[in-house]
C-alpha cells in the first residue's frame, strides 16, 4: 500500500489549498504579498523573470535575507534550492522554512538524482510536467506538486499544458491496463505499482497539487482553478507588474472566487500592465525541461 | 431542529474539501460557503484551516464574517432562552426567536447558526488572537488564542486526543460510565489556547492545555480531525446543532 513520507507536510500543503504563494525578495514585497493576502511566500533573491534575463547560475538565496522575511511575516515561509542540491536543502531545514521548492528555476546540481526528500521533517515541493514525474517526485518524498509551466514567461500555456496532461495520464491509467501496457508505463516512468494503485483508486495525484510557471493576471489564476488545480504559485507575475499591490490582492481574490466571473470582471478593472510576457518558442533555456 | 441541518464549510481557503469530504461521509448534506447567498442556506459552519490572515482577510471584505457574528449572537439568545424557560430573563429572551412555529425560522437569515472552527478556523472565532500580525478575531467565543505557538512547519506533530463524546457536562451525569475516546489528529503550525473564559467548556486537552473547547454555539479545536479522515468531533458538532 502507498504510503506519504511526511504525513504532517500534506497536511501542510493541504492548509494552503485555495491559496496563491507569492515570490517575494525583500521583507517589504513580503509583506504587501501577506496583507494582500498570499497563504504563503517564496523568498527568493531573484524572480525568474530576472534569473532568466540576468542569465549565470541560480543558487539557494542568501539565507539572512530568507531569515528576514520569515522575521517579517506570518504565514508560512518557503525556500527554493537546485535540483539534487541536499546541502543546501539541509541548510534551509536548519533555518527552519515551512516549506522547501526544488526548483527548475535554479540552475540544477546533480545530473542524476533530485534530493531524497525522505530523509527530512520539513516538507518538499517539487516542479512537474507530467504524470510520471510527479508520481517519481512523490515517491521520493515530495508533499505537494506544482506544475512547472514557464516560469518568467507571463505565458500561462505551459501551466495549463501541464496540469492537463497530469489529469488525462491519471483518466488513461485504466486503459492503459485493459491494454497491457501499465506495466511497461511504470518501467519506463520509474514509478511503483503501489502509488500507480492508490493513483486509479482515487483518481488524483496522492499530494496537493498547485499550478506554477508564467500566471500573470487574475484570469489566469481563475482558469487553472477552473481546471482543477487547487492552489496557485505566482512568480514573477506580481513584482513585475505595474501595481504589485492591486495584483496580488486581485490574483487572490480571482483564486478564490474562480466561479465567480462578475467579481473576477470587477476586480480586473483597471490594474495596471501585468508583467511583459515572452514566447514560448523564443526561449534561449527552458527551464521545465530541467528535473529528471 | 425537526428536519435535517445543511453544513456549510467556509471555502475562501484552507482545507476546505477536507472538511466536505468528512461532511459527506456522514450522509450531511454540505456546501462551500464563499458569499452571502451561500451563508443564507446553512444551519451550521465549519471555518476550516488555512491561514487566518487570508480567511479574516475574506470575511471582512464579503461582509460573511459581520453576517457569521449577527446569526452566530442570535443563535446564543435562542440558546440561553430555552435554558431559562420560566425564569423571565429579561432581554434574553426575544419573542422573535422562541417558537418553532415562527415562519420566519424557515427563512434561513433568521436561523441561528451554529459554527466549529479548526485551527485557523478557531483563531478567527476567539475573542482575542495574538501573535505576530495576528488578525482581529470575530470574538464569538471567550478564549484568548496565541497563533503558530508552537512553532514553524518542523514543530507540526500527529498524536491522540482524548475528546469526550458526551460533551462534558453531561458525561459527569452518568458515573462510572467512560465516554472519551481517543481520536487521531494532527496539529499543523497550530495556535495555542493560552485563555478559557468562564462560560467556556473544555472538551479536550493535549499536555495540560485546551485544545477544544465549546461556549454556546461555538465549538473551536486547534488541531486537525478532518485530515485523517476522522469524524468524532464534526459528529460532536452535529449532536450540537440537533440539541442532543
Amino acid at each position: 500500500m502507498f504510503k506519504l513520507s511526511n504525513p504532517t507536510g500534506s497536511d501542510l500543503a493541504r492548509m494552503l489549498k485555495g491559496g496563491v504563494i507569492m515570490d517575494v525578495v525583500t521583507a517589504e514585497q513580503a509583506k504587501i504579498a501577506e496583507a494582500a493576502g498570499a497563504c504563503a511566500v517564496m523568498a527568493l533573491e531573484r524572480v525568474p523573470s530576472d534569473i532568466r534575463s540576468q542569465g549565470g547560475v541560480a543558487r539557494m538565496s542568501d539565507p539572512k535575507m530568507i531569515a528576514e522575511i520569515q522575521k517579517a511575516v506570518s504565514i508560512p515561509v518557503m525556500a527554493k534550492v537546485r535540483i539534487g542540491h541536499t546541502a543546501e536543502a539541509r541548510i534551509l531545514e536548519a533555518l527552519k522554512v515551512d516549506f522547501i521548492d526544488e526548483s527548475e528555476v535554479l540552475t540544477p546540481a546533480d545530473p542524476f538524482a533530485h534530493v531524497d526528500k525522505r530523509g527530512f521533517k520539513i516538507p518538499f515541493v517539487c516542479g512537474a510536467t507530467n504524470l510520471g514525474e510527479a508520481l517519481r517526485r512523490i515517491e521520493e518524498g515530495a508533499s505537494m506538486i506544482r506544475t512547472k509551466g514557464e516560469a518568467g514567461t507571463g505565458n500561462v500555456v505551459e501551466a495549463v499544458r501541464h496540469l492537463k496532461l497530469i489529469q488525462q495520464e491519471i483518466a488513461g491509467l485504466k486503459e492503459m491496463e485493459e491494454n497491457g501496457i501499465l506495466e511497461w508505463w511504470m518501467e519506463t516512468e520509474r514509478v511503483s505499482k503501489d502509488i500507480v494503485k492508490e493513483v486509479m483508486k482515487t483518481k488524483r495525484l496522492p499530494v496537493v497539487t498547485f499550478v506554477a510557471g508564467g500566471i500573470a493576471t487574475p484570469a489566469d489564476a481563475a482558469l487553472l482553478m477552473e481546471l482543477g488545480a487547487e492552489g496557485v504559485f505566482v512568480g514573477s507575475g506580481i513584482f513585475k507588474s505595474k501595481n504589485p499591490k492591486k495584483m496580488a490582492a486581485a490574483i487572490v481574490q480571482a483564486t478564490t472566487h474562480f466561479k465567480n466571473p462578475k467579481k473576477i470582471l470587477e476586480i480586473s478593472m483597471g490594474l495596471g500592465e501585468a508583467m511583459p510576457g515572452l514566447e514560448i518558442a523564443t526561449l534561449g533555456t527552458k527551464m521545465q525541461e530541467r528535473g529528471w | 431542529m425537526n428536519r435535517e441541518p445543511t453544513i456549510g464549510v467556509l471555502a475562501f481557503q484552507g482545507d476546505f474539501a477536507e472538511h466536505l469530504d468528512v461532511l459527506r461521509s456522514l450522509n450531511v448534506s454540505a456546501i462551500e460557503v464563499r458569499a452571502l447567498d451561500d451563508l443564507a442556506k446553512v444551519d451550521g459552519l465549519i471555518i476550516p484551516g488555512g491561514e487566518s490572515t487570508v480567511i479574516a482577510r475574506f470575511l471582512k471584505e464579503t461582509g460573511v464574517g459581520e453576517e457569521i457574528v449577527r446569526r452566530a449572537g442570535r443563535a446564543e439568545k435562542a440558546g440561553r432562552a430555552k435554558g431559562q424557560k420560566g425564569k423571565s430573563a429579561k432581554g434574553i429572551i426575544n419573542n422573535d426567536e422562541s417558537g418553532s412555529t415562527d415562519p420566519r425560522l424557515f427563512d434561513a437569515n433568521h436561523r441561528p447558526l451554529f459554527i466549529y472552527g479548526t485551527c485557523a478556523g478557531a483563531i478567527v472565532l476567539a475573542k482575542e488572537a495574538t501573535g505576530k500580525n495576528a488578525p482581529k478575531p470575530l470574538g464569538l467565543i471567550d478564549v484568548t488564542i496565541d497563533r503558530n505557538a508552537y512553532g514553524t512547519q518542523v514543530d507540526s506533530f500527529e498524536t491522540e486526543i482524548l475528546i469526550d463524546r458526551t460533551e462534558g457536562k453531561r458525561a459527569k451525569r452518568q458515573k462510572g460510565k467512560t465516554s472519551a475516546e481517543r481520536i487521531a489528529v494532527a496539529f499543523i503550525r497550530a495556535p495555542k489556547i493560552t485563555r478559557v473564559g468562564k462560560g467556556v467548556e473544555i472538551l479536550a486537552k493535549h499536555k495540560g492545555l485546551p485544545v477544544l473547547v465549546r461556549q454556546g454555539n461555538v465549538l473551536a479545536g486547534t488541531f486537525h480531525p478532518e485530515v485523517r479522515g476522522e469524524r468524532r468531533v464534526h459528529e460532536m458538532f452535529l449532536r450540537l446543532i440537533a440539541g442532543r
